[in-house]
């Protein structure tokens, strides 16, 4: 599932395990509780970085767990349930008093993609993983939420039409080159190495964390207001 | 006029006409609206449109001479509101479209012309002897609502200020940099084969119509607003 750990000034939440990292209720739940967590323990200089084992970041929501339902009805309300649980999560994200980047060590599809791109900053491996919103090829329409996070973090109009409307499988190097993730890495220790190395020297700047997440929600006032985060502008 | 040809899962509108300028009027507005709306009727999964010119103009814009032709300044100024009217329709029967739709700009587009290629999901075009014009500036006629949306859902950064406040004739190469169309291409021949590989290509993913038209307007939010439409959620997925 998904633990944390600090190490200095940094929190660092990683899915374990081998699997998909897959998002259902109980793995939204335990995200949405750790992220409380470090909030809850944040200071100045404090820092978070996501990561995950294995060949995934998180490839979404557990369709296998909707499909359980056992009907195309009770399919849809299943997934419509993951989204509006999974929305609190991009909220703390996006209101999470400190840095955060994201190390991107596998695929990234989805709700998965999603997670990464809530936030400040994408690691990415150059030579393994695509960041992939698969919605188009399985025939599922794009929650308000998820448009509103591309719409602000994605300047590129054509870049935000290739993942959306086109489905591209988006590789590191093109990620890199295309201005989505910060940096790509040539492996996986590497991708890890430069997350943390980025993580401290923005932990160093010792930030006023309250005022850090309300710089963010100013920088991202749609979906700051679809997620219902109200903002305070000094 | 503009007639519509089907190629297997292919949707071919041609933009014709003797004029080879392919100028905005109520007849060809009319004329393409209704080749999207049998588009639409007999759109599958699968399914893609192509819009291809074969003269000098993909498309230059609104038909001025018809407007002038009505007299007096406020017939002329209705003349031109109508014109804007039908545009706004042929931009929301785009965005409605259940289908990947590709324009293949082989030739000169200006003003509305432009707006024509933008309403596409991916603009091709050839590199020498075309060129995107908003001439709209260069007249004194200004770019209301919901175009300017257009433009914005369509182009970032410094490109939408060029395209619009700079009144240049950009080229392929340029367009190309500048991240408004996809590829460019030598010849017409080129132009038209890559719209027609790109469209197959797209075609082969099998999307469902009607998903993929609602994260069209779910990816154009702002635009649909000003167009009054809205999107719906669809969760039905294939798994």
């Amino acid at each position: 599932m998904c633990t944390l750990e600090k190490r200095g000034n940094l929190f660092i939440l990683t899915f374990t395990g081998e699997d998909q990292h897959r998002f259902n209720p109980n793995v939204i739940g335990s995200l949405l509780s750790l992220l409380s967590q470090v909030k809850a323990e944040a200071t100045r200089g404090s820092a978070l970085i996501t990561q995950a084992q294995g060949k995934f970041f998180s490839n979404g929501f557990d369709l296998d767990w909707a499909q359980a339902a056992g009907s195309e009805q009770g399919a849809a309300e299943r997934l419509r349930q993951m989204v509006d649980l999974f929305k609190p999560v991009i909220a703390a994200l996006l209101s999470l008093p400190m840095p955060t980047v994201a190390a991107i060590t596998g695929h990234a599809a989805a709700g998965g993609f999603v997670l990464a791109l809530s936030h400040d900053y994408l690691i990415m491996r150059k030579d393994r993983g695509v960041l992939y919103m698969s919605e188009v090829d399985i025939a599922l329409t794009i929650p308000d939420y998820f448009n509103a996070l591309f719409r602000e973090k994605i300047g590129d109009a054509s870049v935000r039409r290739d993942f959306l409307l086109r489905g591209l499988k988006m590789k590191g190097d093109e990620a890199e080159k295309r201005g989505v993730v910060e940096a790509a890495y040539g492996g996986e220790a590497e991708v890890r190495q430069a997350s943390v190395r980025l993580a401290e020297n923005l932990g160093r700047r010792k930030w006023h964390g309250e005022v850090y997440a309300e710089i963010r929600k100013g920088l991202y006032p749609q979906l700051s207001a679809i997620l219902g985060l109200t903002h305070k502008a000094y | 006029m503009c007639s519509l040809e089907k190629r297997g899962n292919l949707f071919i509108l041609i933009l014709t006409g003797q004029n080879g300028e392919h100028r905005l009027n109520p007849n060809l507005f009319s004329s393409i609206i209704s080749a999207l709306l049998r588009t639409k009727a007999e759109s599958t999964s699968g399914s893609a449109l192509v819009t291809v010119s074969h003269s000098k103009f993909f498309c230059n814009g609104f038909d001025l001479d018809w407007v002038k032709a009505a007299g007096s300044d406020e017939e002329t100024q209705q003349c031109f509101n109508l014109l804007l009217d039908y545009l706004k329709q042929l931009v929301l029967a785009f965005i409605s479209l259940p289908m990947p739709t590709i324009a293949a700009v082989n030739g000169h587009a200006a003003a509305g012309g432009v707006v024509l290629a933008l309403c596409h999901d991916y603009v091709l075009m050839r590199r020498y002897r075309s060129v995107l014009y908003m001439i709209d500036f260069d007249l004194g006629i200004k770019i209301p609502e919901p175009f300017m949306a257009l433009f914005r859902a369509k182009i970032s950064g410094s490109a939408r200020r060029d395209l619009l406040l700079s009144g240049l004739k950009i080229k392929g190469e340029e367009a190309l940099k500048m991240g408004i169309v996809e590829a460019v291409y030598d010849g017409e021949e080129e132009v038209t084969n890559a719209v027609i590989k790109i469209a197959d290509d797209l075609a082969k993913r099998n999307w469902h119509g009607e998903v993929y038209a609602e994260i069209r307007k779910g990816l154009y939010s702002e635009l649909c607003d000003i167009l009054g439409i809205a999107s719906i959620p669809i969760a039905t997925p294939k798994l």
